[in-house]
């Protein structure tokens, strides 16, 4: 028992210091509220000026779902590069010394990465309420929720990233191969219906896509496949994300 | 068939037994990175309550041992234990029973100096109704109170090394390993930080070992002195028993005609290096013999007497000069590279 209370101890040490770094950093926290408001008021009202409102919904409220989507997608992956900093100062090894299992540090790492990512998420929901997104107590709950998870696959994928890659220069590289197809291929900026086949297939094996398409259906009503099937299958790939977190952490 | 097993449990027990006063053994401890050997059939022993140093110049395996015995590296082969657990099987263990302070700095720089320490209390399971206590009993061991609620960015990098100190003792650990505690600091600081480590040493009834290029350090500090070359120890004693070894003196001369070998066949001179055309001559009792010595080696551009270092010793055994400028850069260039 005292070594489950020493585990949670490790999380919780890890997790605190990574929130105050984060709440230290002022630049992180401008720019992850920066960037999503840019793609909600630019792009969104910009071409839904140019675009016929999609179910019912005008452009920029449609994409907003997946806007949230893509904000904590982009702030939890590239959570990750911190763990290549913490290598190089040598942080690192004053935590991986410590006498708790990798598995707590790779936990407390990705709740500071969730952490940092649902600041964000929750700044976007706020947002919602007053560019007339239609929000009950109930959605903005699931929708916490359904952000939370996402979040925490994604975190863990860009720390499996960073864990096995020694240079900033090279995790944005790979990142990028990972986050933009990630994206573009889930449905964020268009509905999933009636694409052409290559696209759809592309969507498909395309994890986001679910937590896409859950946000919408939670937010809008508006869901390709049943939520509880989108939330399992988003469930299932933050687990193996995880899973692959522990083992890459045990190998630094 | 029972006659094993009987033997089996007498050589347990006389292992427990060492283990109780050896608080550091290895055993033919050895590391590979694909066909370089940074460290090569380790065999050493540390006592409990001393100050061992390993003295090298860079590359020597210093590091790669300390990380082995701090469970960060597995070996290749051999084995060893620190605090009595094998470092590989029960590397848990071996956490919980030391404490480290890296070659490189190590602290947050985002985080104040106390809650640096905060973190350490939380990541080594110190019981929580001594935490604070703790933190305060090291913060004033190395004079950081006034500082403590600082950020560490602001700390100059004596202070950073003294609250990396501090929070390496802080779970109390029975061995304290140090890479290189003073490199890049200024002389004062050093001396300062020598001062707290032997005072730890003394008071918590530590065990203390430490790598270090600085012969200075290795005199003033270690109880013992493992010198290591190539990932083999060369030489091993107490600083005053390893200058004794290579006799008292000194004499660093420049022949006009290079002539070692009647030098060599004189009965004082024990030993002689050459290294940039200079000879180096260990010699009992310099002083004495140095008349005789000059009417031997011919004329000389340069002679120049001295009693021996540490520095000396580790020529006499390597061939080389232990040099500053051989660290791998200072404290603050690699500060610097973040």
């Amino acid at each position: 028992m005292s070594n489950f209370f020493s585990e949670i101890e490790g999380i919780y040490a890890v997790w605190l210091r990574e929130a105050k770094i984060y709440v230290r950093e002022k630049e992180r926290l401008i720019s992850s509220v920066i960037s999503p408001l840019l793609w909600i008021f630019a792009f969104g009202a910009g071409v839904g000026s140019a675009v016929n409102d999609i179910s019912g919904y005008s452009y920029q409220i449609f994409i907003y779902p997946g806007i949230a989507v893509m904000s904590v997608l982009f702030t939890s992956l590239f959570y990750g590069v911190y763990i290549i900093w913490d290598r190089k100062l040598d942080f690192l090894k004053e935590v991986l010394v410590a006498p708790v299992s990798r598995a707590s540090v790779f936990a407390g790492k990705v709740l500071g990465g969730a952490t940092d990512a649902m600041v964000q998420g929750i700044f976007l929901l706020i947002i919602g309420l007053f560019i007339g997104v239609p929000m009950t107590p109930l959605v903005l709950i699931q929708a916490f929720f359904m952000l939370l998870l996402i979040s925490i696959a994604m975190v863990s994928i860009g720390l499996v990233i960073g864990a096995n890659l020694n240079s900033p220069e090279g995790f944005s590289l790979v990142i990028n191969f990972v986050m933009w197809p990630m994206f573009f291929f889930s449905g964020a900026l268009f509905p999933v219906g009636n694409l052409p086949s290559w696209l759809e297939g592309a969507t498909y094996v395309n994890p986001l896509t679910y937590g896409v398409d859950a946000m919408r259906g939670i937010i809008l009503g508006i869901n390709h496949f049943p939520i509880y099937y989108d939330a399992a299958i988003m469930l299932l790939f933050a687990l193996l994300a995880m899973g692959a977190g522990v083992l890459s952490f045990r190998r630094m | 068939m029972r006659a094993p097993k009987i033997i089996d449990s007498i050589r347990f027990l006389s292992f427990t037994f060492i283990f109780d006063i050896m608080v550091i053994k290895t055993e033919g401890l050895t590391k590979k990175y694909g066909k370089i050997t940074a460290v090569e059939g380790l065999n050493l022993e540390v006592e409990e309550g001393e100050i061992f140093g390993l003295l090298g110049p860079n590359g020597a395996g210093k590091t790669t041992l300390i990380s082995m015995l701090c469970t960060i590296l597995k070996p290749t082969s051999g084995r060893a234990w620190v605090n009595g657990f094998d470092i590989v099987k029960e590397s848990g263990k071996v956490r919980k029973s030391i404490g480290i302070v890296f070659q490189q700095p190590s602290v947050d720089d985002l985080l104040t100096g106390r809650e640096n320490l905060a973190m350490h209390n939380l990541l080594f399971g110190v019981p929580r109704s001594i935490r604070k206590q703790r933190i305060d009993e090291v913060l004033s061991i190395v004079n950081l109170e006034k500082r403590a609620d600082d950020l560490v960015n602001t700390y100059s990098g004596g202070m950073r090394r003294r609250l990396e100190l501090a929070r390496g003792i802080m779970h109390h650990p029975k061995i304290l390993f140090l890479d290189e505690p003073t490199l890049g600091l200024d002389p004062q600081t050093r001396e300062h930080i020598w001062a707290y480590i032997s005072d730890l040493a003394e008071k918590e009834c530590m065990t203390v070992m430490l790598t270090t290029h600085y012969m200075e350090e290795a005199e003033q500090l270690c109880d013992r002195v493992a010198i290591i070359d190539y990932g083999k120890i060369v030489a091993l004693d107490s600083p005053e028993t390893l200058k004794n070894k290579i006799a008292g003196d000194v004499v660093k001369i420049k022949q006009k005609v290079r002539d070692i070998e009647t030098i060599k066949n004189l009965d004082y001179v024990k030993g002689v290096q050459e290294k940039d055309g200079l000879l180096y001559l260990s010699i009992k009792d310099a002083s004495k013999h140095l008349q005789d010595l000059l009417t031997h080696t011919g004329p000389i551009d340069f002679v120049e007497v001295r009693s021996g270092t540490l520095n000396d010793v580790f020529l006499y055994y390597t061939g080389r000069e232990i040099r500053e400028s051989e660290a791998e850069g200072g404290f603050w260039e690699r500060m610097m590279k973040r």
